[in-house]
C-alpha cells in the first residue's frame, strides 16, 4: 500500500481490496481502511451489508478470497495466530459459556491466555468490579439478563489485554439503558487503556457518540468515511412536520414558511431546520401570529435511513450534492 | 513453552470447562446411563427366561441368560455415550463460543481435544456403573484381573472411536436436536448383532449384516474375555474396527472443524 508513511505510529488496522463472496453472492466488494491507533472507528450500516463478515475477516476467523489486511502489524492471512494475540473480539451473538458461572467465565479466559491461576483471578475479580458484575460472580450465566451478558462478554474479551477490540453490534438487542451503560464502558476503554476500537452498529447516534471515524457500509462497499460531522453534514437536515385540520390551515402556513414543503393529501407541512428549540420556538411564534392552529407536530431528526437514501440515492461526492 | 506445551494445557483447560458442565448438568449423563440399564432390566427380568431357554445354555459361556447379555449390556454402555459428546459439540458451534476460541492465540485442536477426551473419561465412568449394575443383577464373569485390563482396553478404544465420530456429527449438525438423533442408531446396531441373541439364531440375510458390522466382533471379543467363550478372529476384527473408526473419525472431525468459521 503506497499509503504507509513514516511519520506518526503504525496503523492498528490497514485492509486494501478486501473481497469476499459467498457463491454467487458477492459480500464484500474491495473494502480499504486505514485505522490510526487509539481511535475509535464505527463500521456503520444495514443488516447484511457485509459488517460481520469484515469483523470475521479481520479477527481471522474466515480468510478474505482476494485483498489484504494487517492488523496490529500482522497479516491476517499470513500470521493469523499473532494477530489473535494482539486482538480481542465481541461478536454479535454473546459468546459465553451458559453453563459456567460468571467468574468462570473469565478463568477459562485466563487460562486460554496462560496467565497462571493467581494472576487469572485477579484479573477476573478487577474485570467482574470494573464492570458491576461482582455480585453475580457465582452466578451461572443462564440466569442473566441480555445486558449481563453483553458485559461479560465484553470482559471475557478483555481478559487477554487486548490492543485492538473488534464490537460487532455490541448494543444491538439492548434496552436503551443497558445501551448506555455499554456506550460508557467503551468509552472508558480508549480514554483508560489507549485500545483501538473497531465496532460495527446498525444506528447512526451510536457511531455519533462513540466514533472518531465513521464509515458507511452498502452492499458490501464504503459508500462515505468521515468523521460524524462530516457525514452529518452531507445529510437532510432535521425538519419539523406539522399536520393540520383542514385544507385552509395548511394553505396559510405554507404562505408564512417560504422553505417548506407541503402534502396536501395528508395535510402536512414539512419545515427544514436544525431540530433546536429555538427553531422549534421561531415556527411557533410564526404560528401563533397568524392565529394559525396545527394539530399536530413533529420534529424528525435524520436517521440512518436518511443517510442511506441520500448516500445511495445521489453517489456523487458532497461536493455536486450540495 | 513449547508449541506442543500450550496444545496439552489449552487441552487440560478445555477438559476441565467440560467436565464442569458434565458435573454441574448430570442430567445427560444420567439419561445416557438409563438406557442400557433399562434395557438390561428388561431383557434379563421380562425376557430372561424365555430368550435363555431359546438360545440354550451352550453359547452362554455360564449358567445363566444374563452372562450371554450382560457384555452386549456393557458395549451399550459404551455406544450410548456417544450422544453427549455430539450435543455439547453442537452446542458449543451454535452458541458462539466457538468463534470466541477461534480467535484467541490458542491450540486449534484443543477445543476438539478437550471434548473428545471429556466424553471418553464420562462414558468410561457410566460404562463402569453399567458393568456395576449387571454384577449386581446376577451377572458373574470369569475374567482374570487381566482380562479385566483387556476389557476396559477394548472398551476405551471403542469409546474414543465412537466420541470422534460423535465430534464430527456434532460440528456438521445445525442444531443440538439434530445432533443428538443421528448417534441414534449406534445404540440400535448392537440388537442387530449378537448382544440379544446369537448370530446363528437369525434369519440368513439379517444374519450376514450381523455378523460383519463392526459391534459383533467387539461383542465377541468383550464376551470372550469376560465369560470365557472363543474369541476366535473377533479380537483382531475387532482392534481394526475401533482403531480404523477413530482415525476416520479424528480425520473427520479435525478437517470439518478446521474448515473455518459457520456462517
Amino acid at each position: 500500500m503506497s499509503v504507509s508513511s513514516a511519520t506518526g505510529p503504525a496503523p492498528a488496522i490497514t485492509a486494501s481490496g478486501l473481497s469476499k463472496s459467498y457463491g454467487d453472492k458477492v459480500v464484500l466488494d474491495g473494502i480499504d481502511l486505514r485505522i490510526p491507533q487509539g481511535t475509535v472507528f464505527a463500521m456503520l450500516g444495514p443488516n447484511g451489508a457485509g459488517k460481520t463478515t469484515t469483523v470475521q475477516i479481520l479477527s481471522t476467523l474466515i480468510p478474505a478470497d482476494s485483498g489484504e489486511a494487517r492488523v496490529a502489524g500482522h497479516d491476517v492471512a499470513r500470521d493469523p495466530d499473532a494477530v489473535r494475540a494482539a486482538i480481542g473480539v465481541t461478536g454479535q451473538f454473546s459468546a459465553v459459556d451458559n453453563l459456567l458461572t460468571a467468574e468462570e467465565n473469565l478463568i477459562l479466559m485466563a487460562d486460554l491466555h496462560h496467565l497462571g491461576r493467581r494472576e487469572g483471578r485477579r484479573r477476573a475479580a478487577a474485570l467482574l468490579r470494573r464492570f458491576d458484575l461482582a455480585e453475580v460472580a457465582a452466578k451461572t450465566v443462564t440466569t442473566f439478563s441480555g445486558g449481563m451478558r453483553r458485559k461479560l462478554d465484553l470482559a471475557m474479551t478483555l481478559v487477554g489485554d487486548p490492543r485492538v477490540i473488534f464490537l460487532d453490534e455490541p448494543t444491538t438487542g439492548l434496552d436503551p439503558r443497558s445501551r448506555r451503560i455499554m456506550w460508557e464502558i467503551i468509552q472508558g476503554l480508549v480514554a483508560d487503556d489507549g485500545v483501538t476500537i473497531f465496532l460495527t452498529t446498525q444506528y447512526l447516534d451510536e457511531a455519533d457518540q462513540l466514533a472518531d471515524r465513521v464509515a458507511l457500509l452498502d452492499h458490501g462497499k464504503l459508500i462515505a468515511e468521515g468523521t460524524p460531522e462530516e457525514l452529518k453534514r452531507r445529510i437532510p437536515g432535521s425538519h419539523i412536520r406539522l399536520r393540520f385540520p383542514d385544507a385552509g390551515g395548511l394553505e396559510s402556513a405554507a404562505a408564512l414558511f417560504g422553505s417548506a414543503t407541503r402534502d396536501s393529501e395528508a395535510l402536512t407541512l414539512h419545515i427544514p431546520g436544525d431540530g433546536s428549540i429555538s427553531d422549534l420556538r421561531a415556527v411557533l411564534d410564526v404560528l401563533d401570529d397568524a392565529s394559525i392552529e396545527a394539530e399536530a407536530l413533529t420534529v424528525h431528526t435524520p436517521d440512518l435511513d436518511d443517510v442511506f437514501l441520500t448516500l445511495t440515492g445521489h453517489p456523487q461526492p458532497k461536493e455536486n450534492a450540495r | 513453552m513449547t508449541t506442543m506445551a500450550y496444545a496439552v494445557r489449552d487441552s487440560a483447560t478445555m477438559l476441565r470447562r467440560n467436565l464442569k458442565h458434565a458435573q454441574r448438568y448430570p442430567g445427560m449423563t444420567i439419561s445416557v446411563l438409563a438406557t442400557p440399564v433399562l434395557i438390561l432390566l428388561l431383557f434379563n427380568y421380562v425376557f430372561g427366561r424365555a430368550l435363555g431357554a431359546g438360545i440354550g445354555g451352550t453359547s452362554t459361556g455360564g449358567s445363566s441368560y444374563i452372562d450371554y447379555l450382560a457384555p452386549g449390556i456393557i458395549l451399550m454402555g459404551a455406544t450410548s455415550g456417544a450422544l453427549v459428546t455430539a450435543v455439547g459439540v453442537c452446542v458449543d458451534m451454535t452458541e458462539g463460543i466457538v468463534n470466541r476460541f477461534r480467535t484467541m492465540a490458542i491450540s486449534r485442536a484443543s477445543f476438539l481435544t478437550g471434548h473428545v477426551v471429556g466424553s471418553v473419561i464420562q462414558t468410561l465412568v457410566s460404562t463402569a456403573l453399567v458393568t456395576g449394575i449387571a454384577l449386581l443383577v446376577g451377572f458373574r464373569p470369569t475374567a482374570t484381573p487381566v482380562e479385566w485390563l483387556a476389557v476396559a482396553g477394548v472398551l476405551t478404544l471403542l469409546i474414543l472411536a465412537l466420541t470422534w465420530l460423535s465430534a464430527g456429527i456434532g460440528l456438521v449438525a445445525r442444531t443440538p436436536e439434530t445432533a443428538s438423533n443421528i448417534p441414534l442408531p449406534l445404540t440400535f446396531l448392537p440388537f442387530l448383532g449378537s448382544a440379544i441373541v446369537p448370530t446363528d439364531s437369525m434369519p440368513a440375510g439379517l444374519r450376514w449384516f450381523a455378523e460383519y458390522q463392526p459391534f459383533t466382533p467387539i461383542i465377541e471379543t468383550l464376551r470372550g474375555l469376560l465369560m470365557g467363550t472363543p474369541i476366535g478372529n473377533s479380537a483382531i476384527m475387532a482392534l481394526a474396527w475401533c482403531v480404523g473408526l477413530s482415525l476416520a473419525g479424528y480425520l473427520w472431525a479435525r478437517s470439518t472443524f478446521n474448515r473455518g468459521a459457520r456462517r
